[in-house]
């Protein structure tokens, strides 16, 4: 309980931050608009066949923005060392990863939502056809990208080259993620009944987010603590 | 006395490669459907295997060091890391190889492939990783965090055979199956195969593990001398 609590506060204070400065929002937001655009250029919007790849174009677009997003989630703390008062608080890793996590989710989500009609609108797709299942799909790939973004952060925020390490390490492991997001997304916005293997994607959609959400929580205090 | 594993290593290994590619390319019959070109079999699935124990050692070494700070456990998985790479590409370029004369095409995005290619991805990441920090000990810490979430990978690359069934054969082995799929013979070969890369592997990363180990006594000279 006290672990939530000291997790809601730590996620609280980055999304006012966030909220105050719009440092990566706003870049973010419009760097997964460009995406949208240029990918639209690359490919012929008023054919059939969009939906069949409509889903890896909106994921592509997602996991760039999203770098941008957790790139900053620790590098934030640098300046006057406040990472290490909040390493050094009473707050254990464990709450400031899963704190930090739910803030570059929701702010990933809100740029999800906003992106969504913009690509209904570029690519001509109906996406509003399962609107649950579509949410649902968006908010499991959109915690798997946070939970490994938040880590991988972590990871690489004393790096000189963070902004290039970041990526490099955090697309690999997230291809599972990725795929099974973009193939759920993709038969989400097809019509006509769902094909026969739609569960075992989602399985290892779920799969992945529990097995990388305890790894996370199990070892972020070793990478924290210096 | 590492030196002398080695050499006992070499004596057993290097004649044992040398017997199996001869019983490979004249005593074994070619393959019904397939013909000659299923030999590649012996050496794409026993890279694969050395390199899932490379990779499965790394991970076990790099719990160790999280544990007990030993840096010697870092440097073995940083050695077994490095030499299941090179095993893994070798499971990758003898699968191209195969698919280029069976199905046509140098590369398939089929799921199977796709997780070997992510999992060498990842593993190139951590020997990046490793790169760009210079604090011994962060860099050993850090390390040894990504060597435990690469690990899903090589699971996933393990179990995709059963998960997706595509294009890529899908598991042969009487351990792994239950049933006798391919001759016995050949199967047998699989395993004298593996054994021998397997010994192969255990003599790269040794190798790897001395250089690494004369690295850093080279590197704590230097931060002496600096600090002096």
């Amino acid at each position: 309980m006290r672990t939530l609590r000291h997790a809601a506060a730590i996620a609280w204070k980055d999304l006012r931050s966030e909220l105050r400065t719009k440092e990566s929002l706003n870049s973010s937001l419009s760097f997964s608009v460009v995406v949208l655009l240029l990918l639209a250029m690359a490919f012929d919007t008023g054919s059939e066949i969009v939906t069949d790849y409509g889903g890896g174009i909106l994921w592509l677009a997602f996991a760039f923005s999203s770098t941008l997003i957790v790139n900053r989630s620790f590098a934030r703390e640098m300046p006057n060392d406040c990472i290490d008062v909040l390493v050094a608080s009473p707050a254990s890793g464990a709450s400031l990863f899963l704190g930090k996590a739910v803030a570059a989710f929701a702010l990933q989500s809100g740029i999800q939502l906003i992106c969504l009609p913009i690509f209904g609108v570029f690519y001509n797709v109906t996406w509003w056809r399962n609107p649950w299942q579509l949410l649902g799909v968006l908010l499991l790939g959109g915690w798997a990208m946070a939970c490994i973004g938040t880590v991988f952060s972590a990871l690489t925020v004393n790096l000189r080259l963070r902004e290039l390490m970041l990526p490099m390490l955090m697309y690999p492991m997230l291809v599972p993620a990725l795929l099974a997001s973009m193939t759920l997304t993709n038969y989400l916005l097809m019509p006509g009944a769902m094909p026969p293997d739609f569960a075992q994607w989602l399985r290892l959609l779920i799969g992945f987010d529990i097995i990388f959400t305890t790894l996370a929580l199990a070892l972020v205090e070793t990478i924290l603590v210096r | 006395m590492r030196s002398k594993i080695v050499l006992a290593l070499g004596l057993v290994g290097v004649p044992l490669l040398l017997r199996n590619l001869y019983v490979i390319l004249f005593n074994l019959p070619d393959e019904m459907e397939q013909g000659p070109v299923y030999r590649i079999f012996y050496y794409h699935l026993p890279a694969f295997f050395a390199a899932t124990l490379c990779y499965t050692t790394a991970m076990v070494c790099s719990i160790l060091y999280l544990v007990k700070k030993n840096a010697r456990y870092d440097a073995i998985a940083m050695a077994c890391t490095e030499v299941g790479l090179a095993f893994a590409a070798v499971n990758l370029i003898t699968g191209m190889f195969w698919g280029r004369i069976s199905w046509g095409i140098w590369w398939a995005w089929d799921p199977r492939l796709t997780w070997a290619l992510i999992c060498w991805l990842v593993y190139f990441g951590y020997l990046m990783l490793r790169k760009a920090i210079d604090d011994p000990t962060e860099r050993a810490k850090n390390a040894s965090v990504l060597s435990i979430f690469a690990y899903v990978s090589v699971a996933i690359t393990w179990k995709a055979i059963e998960w997706w069934r595509t294009q890529h054969p899908g598991p042969v082995l009487s351990i792994r199956t239950g049933e006798q799929r391919i001759d016995p013979a050949m199967e047998q070969m699989l395993y004298v195969n593996t054994l021998a890369l397997a010994t192969l592997a255990a003599i790269f990363v040794i190798t790897r593990l001395r250089q690494e180990e004369v690295q850093r006594e080279i590197d704590a000279l230097r931060r002496y001398a600096h600090a002096l």
